[in-house]
């Protein structure tokens, strides 16, 4: 979901919020904890992260309604102004988002074609029990569709759990479930990922120096991520998770299966999202009428309206917050908006009341922010990695699906701009990557190839 | 950079109708096929046109004076140079991949120039397309057919050069001259004269 407010989803969790681009967080799913395979675990956060790529968009009504309801002149009076606003800052927020989405997938991209583990084919993930080896088309087709259809499950499952968590307000629980699958993902991965960087350029490192470098990188995104850090250091994070998490999926994955899981995440991501009953519309409007932040580590925001906090659960604390917030808010109207109230919602949650007072003013000078869920970034980046380990020639095919995301990115973010509420941020994206992949692939390459094989220009 | 993407589709959705259809592959389809795919550029680059009008519009009608943040100008520059660049990446891309694998240029009896002339051609054709986009858009802006016209003929053309592409001199040569001749074409277009060019060098 992608909510003017960028969170990015664990992608730990198991819970699947992934793809609203929405600041849902999603509670990261304690994988690890079961003692499951590290790819299993992957896909239990990948599951969270997805869970939290919800948008928020509701948050930003939500927002908007909340301050709104003293204020109701003023509120139309600006409608306008605020759409006008809202239009212009959204070719911001899609420059924001660009940024990000690119990067992650540049970097499974180079991962992928430069080091060979990731498209050897070692064992599958227990999520994804049937094998795609059998003889028979119909056979394969089949194994595919059962995989998906226990994936999606799976995920479905965590995000329903992860939504009770929250209602029933098990903050601590949610929050040492994302604990442990955001420390899983930084330090077990990562430690996998340099091991096979550095086999892969033959470059010999010793074990102190890993673990060093190993500590320090999980430490500081341990710290960043769950608690305040400089922005960008978080978002950088952010990104090298999603990569990661990416990663798995692209190794762990069987072919047929993950271009229908893909497909099938969208549809589910649709319905998630939009449906009045589905988990991820839920989980953010919980999250409105409490007034409280989504979890911060399940998603990616693009400005900086607060660091990343823990949420305390002390109501009492974060009451002065938000009544600052409010006097904020009517003070400022000319920049009163939806998605600056959101921001600003975002912006009393997420620093957790511990600071009211500097939170405020720091919220004062900061822009509205777009947030999207890591869930979303991680599907991209499987989507364009995919294609640029499985197509057989070639970077047109993973041009043109990197081309394909940031256009599907673009008209989501024109929708949000238009809608002012949480939307699902996958299914355009996607459905307009696997059309260009699989066009791509098979129609629009052996042109290229001819063309170029006589060194013809079109 | 979509739109382009969009043209490249059809026109290998096209040619590989034609190719199954005919049952064979030969120069002659692949001809039909690159100029389908030059006349579908122009449609796609026409269509481009026409929905960036439209949000201009919307955008005009948006802020506070009346007017676009956006001129014309600059949007035909982004457009032509966008379906230049993902045109020129689409040409270049695989290869690059391969100039820096294991192998020998020419080794079957093809010219050993083959990547120089592949990079010298990329390049005049991701200019071309800026000019051709800039040129376009003012042509359709003003609806003056004669600057449409000699777009789509110009690329036509160039496709057209690049048939004779083993014999360099006959295919480079005039391609470069017509770059040149386009960007002149489009600077005019874009309202530069040559004391605009004084100015600017003498930093008045």
């Amino acid at each position: 979901m992608i909510t003017f407010m960028n969170n990015s989803d664990s992608e730990e969790e198991p819970c699947n919020e992934r793809t609203s681009l929405m600041s849902a967080e999603s509670p990261p799913v304690p994988s690890y904890q079961d003692g499951l395979q590290a790819s299993e675990a992957g896909e239990a956060q990948a599951h969270r992260k997805r869970r939290a790529g919800s948008s928020r968009g509701p948050n930003n009504t939500a927002g908007g309604e909340t301050s709104a309801s003293g204020v109701p002149v003023r509120e139309s009076a600006l409608e306008n102004e605020e759409e006008e606003l809202t239009l212009k800052y959204g070719a911001k927020h899609v420059i924001m988002l660009f940024v990000p989405v690119t990067l992650c997938m540049i970097v499974v991209v180079a991962t992928i074609k430069s080091v060979r583990f990731y498209t050897e084919k070692n064992g599958q993930l227990i999520y994804t029990p049937f094998s795609e080896d059998t003889p028979s088309v119909g056979q394969r087709l089949l194994n595919s569709v059962l995989n998906t259809i226990i994936m999606i499950s799976v995920i479905i499952v965590m995000t329903v759990f992860l939504v009770l968590l929250y209602k029933y307000r098990c903050y601590k629980f949610i929050h040492g479930w994302l604990i442990l699958s955001s420390l899983m993902l930084l330090f077990l991965f990562t430690y996998i990922y340099l091991g096979e960087v550095l086999k892969t350029y033959n470059v010999a490192m010793d074990y102190p120096t890993l673990f060093i470098v190993i500590w320090n990188f999980g430490a500081v995104g341990m710290i960043c991520i769950h608690w305040k850090g400089p922005l960008q250091l978080q978002q950088a994070y952010l990104i090298m998770i999603s990569a990661l998490m990416a990663l798995v999926f692209i190794k762990y994955l069987p072919e047929w299966s993950a271009w229908v899981i893909l497909g099938a995440i969208s549809i589910y991501d649709l319905m998630a999202v939009l449906c009045p009953k589905g988990p991820l519309r839920m989980l953010v409007e919980t999250a409105q009428e409490r007034n409280e932040p989504i979890f911060p580590a399940l998603i990616y925001s693009s400005a900086m309206m607060w660091t990343v906090g823990m949420a305390k659960p002390d109501t009492a604390a974060r009451g002065p917050s938000q009544q600052t917030w409010d006097a904020a808010e009517d003070g400022r109207e000319h920049l009163r908006s939806p998605s600056h109230a959101e921001s600003q919602m975002s912006e009393t949650r997420s620093p957790v009341p511990t600071r009211p007072v500097t939170s405020l003013e720091e919220l004062e000078e900061e822009e509205r922010g777009v947030k999207l869920g890591l869930g979303d970034f991680i599907f991209y980046s499987v989507l364009v990695g995919k294609a640029a380990a499985t197509a057989s020639g070639d970077w047109n095919t993973t041009l043109a699906c990197f081309v394909a995301i940031l256009i599907g990115l673009c008209l989501t973010l024109l929708l949000l701009a238009v809608f002012k509420k949480a939307l699902p941020a996958l299914p355009i994206s996607i459905t307009f990557g696997l059309i260009f992949y699989f066009s791509t692939d098979n129609l629009v390459r052996p042109f290229m190839d001819t063309l170029a094989s006589h060194q013809l220009y079109i | 950079a979509f739109f382009w993407l969009l043209s490249l589709l059809a026109a290998s959705l096209l040619w590989s109708v034609s190719v199954q259809l005919s049952g064979r592959e030969d120069a002659a389809l692949l001809l039909l096929g690159a100029a389908a795919a030059v006349l579908l550029q122009e449609l796609c680059r026409f269509a481009c046109f026409k929905l960036l009008k439209k949000a201009d519009e919307g955008l005009a009608t948006l802020s506070e004076d009346g007017r676009s943040p956006l001129s014309l100008r600059q949007m035909a520059y982004v457009s032509g140079l966008s379906f230049g660049i993902i045109s020129g990446v689409f040409s270049i891309a695989n290869i690059l991949a391969d100039s820096a694998g294991p192998g020998t240029v020419g080794i079957h009896g093809d010219s050993p120039y083959y990547f120089i002339t592949s990079a010298f051609l990329t390049m005049a054709l991701v200019l071309l397309h800026t000019f051709w986009g800039v040129i376009f858009f003012d042509a359709c802006e003003r609806r003056r057919a004669g600057g449409l016209g000699l777009v789509v003929g110009g690329h036509l053309l160039t496709s057209g050069l690049t048939f004779l592409n083993p014999w360099y001199e006959a295919s480079l040569g005039p391609i470069f001259i017509l770059t040149l001749g386009t960007g002149l074409w489009a600077f005019g277009t874009a309202g530069g004269s040559f004391r605009n060019v004084l100015k600017c060098l003498s930093c008045k």
